[in-house]
């Protein structure tokens, strides 16, 4: 082929190729015999080896002479009808050889000629639309190739608007509906060996494929409805079908097929995205079609190993994602094409399962089924699961991968675990059990909640799975709609629809009996304390029980003694000392109250206090005990702030202290700084102790009849009847003002947590290990800087939290960089503008720099959305800021 | 006497709402409706200053338009509250500083008896504002026992009070206060003192019977003219604190210093049987009451609760937990109006599966 050859293919046959064309036809090999029973062509080729013009070719030439020089209807009609015996159409045709030799050689030129002449001059010089009406048979009967390429390069070629491009465009319209593309594709399928047949093809192809852009393109506003994407990819599918039908019916007839031209559109419109319009038509069919038919399933498993590797990855997400949830389906479709051709196994068992998470777990649900389905894919459905628990426990994944996709390889797991069995996964038994323990290990080891609970539920299947024998491990968590998720994925489904036929009669009558019998049972319990309630049933006042409906009793539980200390050294004393666990729980209880209600009492021992309540064991079960704790440290912190404070914070960097304790420090300090700074903080803790003792349950349910404000609601809504306003401005309630108690304080809560992050002790090491800590010291900080809002040590608290965050920014902890996040957040929130563009501006543009790279970055989705909060935040800011310098 | 009508701290505790608590929720034929919380108490009244220890509702003819409620107080006073007004409109204060422990008004005479630890009981004329007693019986026994009194209309009426021997009770036919008999347990029974007392007679027969609940826990059904105990079960562990019977379904409920409620029956020969047994999560009832529709009964518990169950089918109902210390006293208005007397001083009112 000549360099450059390929555009004038793309430019249909120009006269140079024609004529390469037809010597290489003479020269063409008649030992292909299916070909040759196609097309009947046998003598031909030998008598056109002389150099002499042959009779077609005289004709031809003659018929465009006529054509382009002549305006009489009758001899352009005449000409027309006479060329069109070469297509065999009418009643008188040609010989056969002369049929091949036009359709080869002259066809396209001829169409060609047509397209030129064409004007609604031309075509009114016949007024009874019989030249229209011929000029269109050429391009609907002819070869649906050749036609169509002409087609093509003349709408390409003609200027629009105009009449000639709204014609071809129409004819182009008829010739899809006429269901011309499924001939063009046939004809592809057929043996060939024609010389520049993969060029051809090439150009078909992308023209086949291209069609939507390149009219949406021509006719701009004038575009035709078949042509949009939505309706002529389905359109396609439709002849797609048309073609395979048609291969199997040549194939049934002993033909030779191939199918690479259909694999070849199809892998190409499905690269291009429109998967979803053509596999919607296609799938449902060849579904129908290949349902006991051994033929069709050959033709399909073909169609999809024909995919050009390039385009095998858009074919197989589109198929499978269309058949989700029918992995027999796509058995049928796909056969063992994972098995045979190595992109398609690359892609299913690599590119699906680990990278595009995106997906649906339905889909992982079908594409491993359909691994799982014959006996020659099970074995990489257990290489599959070797891998994924690899990745699965490998530390760095679990650190770096973003949270969808962790999940997306847990529900990965699970479904293969339910799909494989005992005996398959015996022989990998020890690989997958440290695969599990690795796993677990930095799973638990997350500060994000969410993937320690995915490590505690894949172990427990896993060990369910493979380690049958010795007790189960079992951990605790909540239950929640994930873990059921997740845990119904590793039931093992049985096959088809087996469970519905063998369950559909027979719960209902169990589920009725139970009903019956809880009924009864009901019944029973309700008359249980009087047997015989029969006689009494009879008696007169027999009443409904309608009218008695019980109340909410959940609340009637055991009353604990009344030993709670009245005095809070009495508590202190009954919490270290005493043996009698119900007095020790009733302190516990009491200790709250006593502290607000008693501060002077509570500040002499203060920080004895809090040694004890963070010391404090939960010796017996206590309900809520945790909360209990960390409600009376608050209450002790509140009212004595400054000491208190001190010595929680000299404790948290202090040795020999349980994570649960550090954290329970952070978690008071943040508490008890958000009770001080509300405002009139020490005017509600009385009467929360009050209602904590008194009634509780009026206090909830009824909290606007609470005293005296009905009346004076009553006396206000009077004197506003009765006053005459002249003008009346928005009405303004008002509200209560205090200082914020946190201002004088904040100090004290602040600098000291933040001093000494960086320096390791032996037990506890904030930038090494014990990131979760420090993840919530972050947040802690950040909190308290957002708390300390309108105080007057804000602006340098905001400087070291700045300064602190700068250090940690490309902390690898995913819980860590949040609270980074939430502090830079709290700090653009807490300090006044001013002072954020007067005292913190170099350091502020550091951090835009910074939240700018993880908005655009970071793996966590939340991470991403706080930095474009805190952006959106400096936004504020911004005219006010000078430009980012790169 | 002091000043109760101005006690400020009356006025919070209306909490608003008279409107019927239960009856929006009640549609028949609904689902298993989500279980209401329990209801808050209609109002409160405040103001005795001390534990109360008793409660009485006027009822009959001298409730007709004014509502009135008696109780009486560790302090020894007798207060009279007007239900309309909420407040207290007048004290009796004939106990000399002792703990009022019964209160009763007579069925036809605007009359009250109450009970003191004074060793009197005490009969007050309240007829046209008028609080004097006019009567006073001399009690020999220095128990808990409340009294009883069986007034069929007639212008007699008899009075069951604890006698002088500490297991013994005593009949006396009043205004005359001539002793009727005395009921002395066999020698070889030892059911320790009575604890509460209930006279009573079947409308068919003659027979004038009372029933006693014990310290042993047994409650004895004693055939008065006979003196004889007819029949005695043996229901409680723990001393029987109060009971009340149904005389039309002959059915009767005790409640006890332990965990257990139980509810027995009086058969046609005048024999006890115990029917049932209602587990309570914490022990202690100090009084049971039915209410007088006998459609349901309420207990006051030492568990500062006062429960609620349905008499037919001993369901519970409800479980009011309103009061912070024990609930020492259950009383029902003829028109369904339960009230609660409790140590913390307080009375509390409730409205509860009331018709309107």
């Amino acid at each position: 082929m000549r360099p450059g050859g390929w555009m004038e293919a793309l430019g249909g046959f120009p006269r140079g190729l024609e004529d390469d064309l037809l010597a290489r036809t003479r020269s063409r090999r008649l030992d292909f015999l299916a070909f040759s029973s196609c097309f009947p062509v046998a003598p031909g080729p030998v008598r056109r080896m002389d150099p002499a013009p042959s009779a077609v070719r005289l004709t031809v030439r003659e018929a465009i002479h006529t054509l382009s020089s002549s305006d009489d209807c009758g001899l352009i009609l005449h000409t027309l009808r006479f060329l069109k015996r070469y297509l065999g159409e009418t009643e008188d045709p040609a010989l056969p050889e002369e049929q091949e030799e036009f359709a080869t050689v002259h066809f396209s030129a001829f169409l060609r000629c047509l397209v030129r002449k064409l004007s609604p001059v031309w075509l009114e010089l016949s007024p009874d639309g019989q030249l229209e009406e011929l000029w269109d048979s050429f391009f609907l009967k002819g070869p649906a190739d050749q036609a169509f390429l002409v087609l093509m390069e003349a709408l390409e070629g003609t200027a629009g608007p105009s009449f000639c491009l709204m014609k071809m465009a129409q004819l182009l319209a008829n010739f899809l509906s006429q269901r011309r593309v499924a001939a063009l594709m046939e004809e592809q399928c057929r043996p060939q060996k024609k010389p520049g047949f993969p060029l051809l093809q090439e150009t078909l192809l992308s023209k086949v494929v291209g069609l939507p852009d390149h009219l949406g393109n021509r006719l701009q506003q004038d575009n035709l409805a078949l042509f949009y994407p939505q309706n002529y990819f389905p359109l396609l599918g439709e002849e797609v079908v048309r073609v395979l039908q048609g291969i199997v019916d040549a194939l049934r007839g002993g033909l030779d097929c191939s199918v690479s031209f259909v694999s070849r559109v199809l892998g190409k419109i499905c690269i291009q995205g429109r998967q979803k319009e053509i596999l919607d038509v296609l799938v449902p069919q060849l579904t129908a079609l290949t349902q006991g038919s051994c033929l069709w399933q050959r033709v399909c498993w073909r169609l999809m190993e024909q995919v050009p590797d390039r385009t095998m990855e858009a074919v197989l997400t589109g198929l499978i994602e269309a058949a989700t949830g029918r992995p027999e389906v796509l058995s049928r479709l796909l056969g063992n094409l994972v098995v045979k051709s190595k992109k398609a196994q690359f892609v299913m068992t690599q590119k699906l399962l680990f990278l595009q998470y995106q997906h649906k777990t339905r889909m992982l649900q079908s594409l491993l089924g359909y691994l799982a389905m014959d006996s020659q894919r099970r074995p990489l459905l257990v290489q599959a699961l070797k891998e994924l628990l690899q990745t699965w426990g490998s530390s760095s994944a679990v650190r770096h991968a973003p949270l969808a996709q962790q999940q997306y390889l847990s529900a990965a797991i699970l479904i293969c675990l339910a799909h494989l069995r005992e005996p398959e996964l015996r022989d990998s038994q020890d690989e997958l059990l440290a695969s599990m323990m690795a796993g677990v290990k930095c799973h638990l080891d997350s500060s994000l909640p969410t993937v320690r609970r995915l490590g505690m539920i894949v172990a427990e299947v896993i060990s369910s799975r493979i380690h049958c024998e010795g007790p189960a491990l079992k951990f605790q968590y909540e239950d929640d709609e994930l873990s059921r998720e997740l845990l119904a994925l590793a039931t093992p489904r049985t096959e088809g629809s087996s469970p519905i036929e063998a369950g559909g009669p027979s719960p209902a009558p169990t589920a009725s009996e139970t009903l019956a019998k809880t009924m009864d049972d009901g019944v029973k319990s309700a008359n249980g304390s009087v047997p015989q309630a029969g006689p009494q049933g009879s008696d007169s006042d027999r009443d409904s029980d309608d009218e008695f409906i019980p109340y909410d009793m959940s609340g009637d539980k055991e009353l604990k003694s009344n030993k709670a200390p009245l005095y809070v050294r009495d508590c202190l004393e009954v919490l270290t000392s005493s043996e009698d666990m119900e007095c020790w729980e009733a302190a516990l209880r009491a200790l709250e109250g006593l502290v607000y209600r008693s501060p002077e009492a509570t500040l002499e021992v203060s920080v004895e206090l809090a040694k004890v309540l963070l010391h404090l064991e939960e010796r017996t079960y206590v309900s809520g005990f945790e909360g209990l704790r960390r409600r009376a440290l608050v209450a002790v912190v509140v009212t004595d702030p400054v000491r208190v404070a001190e010595y929680l914070i000299s404790q948290f960097y202090a040795l020999n202290y349980s994570l649960r304790q550090r954290l329970d420090i952070l978690d008071v300090l943040t508490l008890s700084a958000q009770e001080l700074s509300r405002p009139g903080h020490l005017k509600r803790s009385p009467q929360q102790v009050s209602c904590g003792s008194g009634a509780p349950v009026l206090a909830t349910s009824q909290p606007d009849h609470t005293a005296g404000s009905g009346w004076r609601a009553v006396v206000e809504e009077r004197i506003r009847s009765k006053t005459r306003r002249f003008s009346k401005g928005f009405p303004w309630r008002e509200l209560l003002s205090s200082p914020n108690e946190f201002n004088s304080v904040a100090g004290y809560f602040f600098f000291p947590l933040i001093r000494h992050f960086d320096r390791p002790l032996v037990t506890f090491d904030l930038l090494g290990d014990d990131q979760l800590v420090l993840g919530r010291l972050t947040h802690t900080l950040g909190a308290l800087m957002y708390l300390a809002v309108n105080t007057t040590v804000v602006v340098s608290m905001g400087k070291a939290l700045l300064e602190f965050v700068w250090a940690l920014r490309f902390h690898a902890d995913i819980y860590v960089r949040r609270g980074l996040l939430s502090a830079v957040s709290s700090i653009l929130l807490s300090v006044p503008a001013e002072r954020l563009l007067g005292d913190l501006c170099d350091e502020l543009l550091e951090a835009r720099s910074w939240l700018a790279d993880v908005a655009e970055k970071d793996v966590d989705e939340d991470c991403r959305e706080q930095a474009v909060r805190a952006l959106l935040l400096l936004e504020r800011l911004k005219d006010r800021l000078p430009p980012l310098s790169h | 006497m002091e000043p109760l009508i101005a006690d400020a701290s009356f006025w919070p505790e209306c909490f608003g709402c008279c409107n019927n608590v239960t009856g929006d929720c009640t549609l028949p034929g609904m689902a298993v409706p989500v279980p209401q919380p329990p209801p808050d108490p209609q109002f409160v009244l405040r103001g005795t200053q001390s534990a109360v220890n008793a409660l009485h509702f006027c009822r009959g003819a001298q409730a007709q338009g004014c509502p009135l409620l008696f109780s009486g107080c560790q302090r020894g006073l007798v207060h009279i509250w007007s239900l309309q007004t909420r407040r207290a409109v007048a004290t009796l204060d004939g106990h000399g500083g002792q703990s009022v422990t019964w209160l009763q008004m007579l069925p036809q005479s605007p009359q009250l008896l109450s009970q003191g630890r004074d060793l009197r009981l005490c009969l007050w004329d309240l007829a046209e504002g008028r609080n004097a007693v006019v009567d006073a019986v001399c009690l020999e026994s220095v128990g808990f026992c409340r009294s009883s009194v069986l007034a069929e209309g007639q212008a007699r009426w008899l009075l069951a009070v604890p006698g002088k021997g500490s297991d013994e009770v005593q009949i006396l036919e009043m205004p005359s206060k001539t002793s009727v008999c005395t009921l002395k347990p066999e020698a070889d029974a030892k059911p320790g003192m009575p604890m509460c007392l209930r006279l009573w007679q079947a409308q068919s027969s003659p027979h004038l019977l009372l029933l006693a609940g014990y310290e042993d826990g047994s409650v004895a059904l004693w055939d008065v003219c006979g003196r004889k105990v007819c029949s005695r079960v043996s229901c409680h562990e723990e001393p029987v604190m109060g009971l009340d019977f149904d005389s039309q379904k002959a059915r009767g409920v005790s409640g006890s210093a332990g965990k257990a409620l139980a509810v027995w029956s009086l058969d046609g020969q005048q024999a006890l049987q115990a029917r049932s047994s209602h587990q309570l999560p914490n022990p202690g009832i100090s009084d049971v009451t039915i209410r007088p529709d006998r459609k349901i009964l309420a207990t006051a518990g030492w568990d500062h609760r006062v429960r609620v169950f349905h008499w037919r089918t001993m369901k519970p109902l409800a479980v009011l937990d309103f009061h912070s210390a024990s609930v020492h006293c259950v009383a029902f208005a003829t028109d369904g109006l339960l009230a609660a007397g409790s140590k913390d001083q307080r009375i509390s009112i409730w409205s509860l599966y009331q018709r309107v």
